[in-house]
């Protein structure tokens, strides 16, 4: 057991120090992509625009630039190249809106996907089922911020039902918070709702035809009781693995289509933003980030079902 | 974004419709497989059945040709170029002159008619004409990028379940690197940098606002997508006994991954295929929707509809029409996917047949697919 769980600390190290090397690369081999010149403005002289480089340090070798920046991320002092704000301080700005939306929406979709998916199996082949299954792929086949734009339209623009965009902190008003989240929840959700019915709906059917399954019910035990207890908890594992990963990258950024649609400013705008205008060290930073949350966030999932079920500690 | 890469086969429709396991062409009398009937010649033969799928099937084939024939309807019917201008003139609508642009800025909607058939957008464009140019290179960054991911996916997975030790070690890493990299991020990451100046490999030019800039970005993230399953059904495979009897029959290593190992996973990369084109086309809609995709004055369902967004108050026939296209030809992709997975899956069936409690002569058909 604690080799296995070393094992897959040393290869998330690995994972992620492979990816702030990419990241780096990917946005230093950018040609035109000069910071100084971006930084020193359009009526710059080619004196200042030297001396920002000097000062910056744009004029090192690649990997003294890498660690520099590494060791500035660490130590909490990252400043982006347009603004030249404190990055660290920016994210904390932004994480509350990111994880209020992905905290919510992360609940409904993983309480509808499974109430979706269940209703679709215990009906399977029947008109409940088909028209679940037609929903779910529709789901799945519309863009987030397409539905997003939309529902502004009729629901924010037409109606006045709901706001139009916009983050209020969960401290400044809870009731207009809520108000404010309610929609963008929805809206993240429907594409989540889709593919987790969808997976569900198919372990089900996979786990009904157990022996196991049978052998409770031969004992007599209750069509509900069976469902629950037998066929849906076992069911549910492949459901939270997938839902772990989907609710890591939904906060490391993955809802940046979301948060723009619904000018949350969230996490993943302000790594949106600052791609825009090619300033590395925040996208640096949100990648990280990110991947980070993926990481820590899978491999906890293996060392907790490898706890749970020795079978995968074995194969793992 | 969010599929599963363990379990390729699980968000399945089932074949509902022929649960109970009644293809009796493929059943000889004594319950077993008939002779001569291939498990692809079977897949067809239910595919065939599932009229739901196939509808689907041809409503994307319908929008596929519709977007080949975009120039046929701008030379003969618009009579005008996906790029070209009319914020100025006027267009006569049921014997109204009416302006293309308003003073205001807004554009006209539908006319329901050859010019403007469903309107300009706030350049003048006749959005028609643009829906379908955009289409083609929707659908072709699609397919580009289903190729490139299929091909490569296909290399490593069965490289990496081949080989095992550190060939594997080494993919599996690059594999989980792509992975974990939050995919929106690298996509546009990629996409502006590469947007800004192009890239040289080797004898490969692309300028930065070719389609295959794209194509080549979405066909790379979606390759772990694919190769982690193909990899493992490879390491169960090359342990199977045609394996070892081609191996002691002296054949190579490119020999045996090639013609013993490859046409066992074909059935897994048919159903991810049409799967791959749907995300494809998703995930360069997003692209181009923050910028990072197909770069105007270039058309594609993605920038349209997010230059429509900006206009939505004003003028929705922006963001309805190419997002009901996209939604439509992503649709039918989808569903039809689902059918191919259904028929070449049956493990499906079984699954259904078994959860409604009827007997039937799967396992036998099943024994036939698997080889």
């Amino acid at each position: 057991m604690a080799r296995f769980v070393v094992r897959r600390l040393l290869s998330m190290v690995l994972v992620l120090f492979a990816i702030s090397i990419l990241t780096f690369l990917i946005f230093q081999a950018i040609p035109n992509g000069d910071p100084a010149v971006r930084m020193a403005g359009r009526l710059a002289t080619p004196e200042q625009i030297a001396q920002i480089r000097q000062s910056w340090g744009f004029d090192d070798p690649i990997w003294q630039q890498y660690l520099t920046t590494m060791g500035k991320i660490f130590s909490g002092d990252v400043v982006s190249y347009t603004q030249q704000l404190n990055v660290l301080d920016q994210i904390k700005q932004a994480l509350p809106a990111t994880l209020s939306l992905s905290i919510g929406a992360g609940i409904i979709w993983l309480f509808f996907g499974v109430l979706f998916g269940l209703i679709s199996a215990i009906k399977a082949g029947r008109f409940t089922d088909r028209a679940l299954t037609v929903l779910a792929l529709v789901g799945v086949s519309t863009p987030v911020f397409l539905l997003g734009a939309v529902a502004l339209y009729f629901l924010a623009f037409k109606l006045t039902i709901f706001p139009n965009g916009g983050y209020v902190p969960l401290t400044d008003d809870p009731v207009d918070w809520l108000y404010h989240l309610i929609l963008p929840w929805c809206v993240l959700s429907v594409l989540f709702i889709g593919v987790y019915s969808r997976v569900l709906r198919s372990n089900v059917l996979d786990t009904m035809s157990e022996d196991y399954v049978r052998t409770a019910r031969a004992k007599g035990i209750s069509e509900r009781r069976v469902m629950v207890r037998h066929v849906l908890r076992n069911s549910m594992i492949p459901i939270i693995s997938l839902w772990s990963l989907d609710f890591a990258a939904v906060i490391g950024g993955g809802a940046i289509l979301t948060e723009s649609v619904f000018n949350l400013q969230g996490v993943g705008q302000y790594a949106a933003d600052s791609i825009q205008q090619l300033d590395v060290p925040p996208v640096l930073v949100v990648v990280m980030l990110g991947a980070f949350a993926v990481v820590i966030l899978s491999a906890l999932t293996d060392v907790i079902f490898a706890f749970l079920d020795p079978r995968i500690r074995l194969t793992g | 974004m969010a599929i599963d890469p363990a379990t390729p086969d699980t968000t399945g429709t089932g074949a509902i419709r022929e649960a109970g396991g009644d293809v009796p062409a493929a059943v000889g009398p004594d319950g077993r497989p008939a002779a001569g009937i291939g498990p692809y010649r079977l897949g067809l033969r239910r595919l065939r059945r599932n009229k739901v799928a196939l509808a689907f099937g041809a409503l994307f084939l319908v929008i596929v040709v519709l977007c080949l024939a975009a120039p046929l309807y701008a030379d003969h019917v618009a009579h005008t170029g996906p790029n070209d201008n009319h914020v100025t003139e006027q267009v006569t609508v049921r014997g109204e002159q009416k302006d293309v642009v308003s003073p205001a800025g807004l554009p006209i909607g539908p006319t329901w008619q050859g010019r403007f058939l469903l309107g300009a957008d706030q350049n003048g464009r006749d959005l028609a004409v643009r829906l379908l140019y955009g289409g083609r290179n929707s659908l072709q960054v699609g397919f580009v990028a289903t190729l490139i991911t299929m091909v490569l996916a296909t290399i490593v997975g069965i490289c990496a379940g081949y080989f095992r030790g550190a060939v594997d070690g080494v993919l599996a890493r690059i594999l989980d690197l792509i992975w974990a990299y939050p995919v929106v991020l690298l996509g546009i990451a990629l996409g502006t940098s590469l947007a800004l100046g192009g890239i040289t490999i080797g004898p490969l030019e692309l300028s930065g606002n070719s389609l295959y800039v794209p194509a080549a970005i979405i066909g790379i993230v979606y390759i772990p997508y694919v190769a982690k399953p193909i990899r493992g059904q490879v390491l169960g495979l090359r342990e199977k006994e045609f394996v070892d009897a081609a191996r002691v029959q002296g054949a190579s290593s490119l020999h045996i991954m090639s013609r013993e190992i490859l046409p066992n996973v074909a059935s897994t990369l048919i159903v991810f295929l049409p799967l791959m084109v749907a995300n494809a086309i998703l995930l360069e809609a997003a692209l181009s929707y923050l910028g990072a995709g197909i770069q105007p004055p270039n058309p594609s369902w993605g920038t349209m509809i997010s230059d429509g967004i900006r206009l939505i108050p004003s003028a929705i026939h922006l963001t309805f029409v190419p997002g009901a296209m996209l939604v439509l030809a992503v649709l039918g992709i989808n569903v039809f996917g689902d059918g191919v997975r259904d028929a070449l899956d049956p493990r499906a069936r079984v699954r259904i047949s078994a959860a409604r409690e009827e007997k039937i002569s799967d396992e036998a058909m099943e024994a036939t697919v698997e080889h």
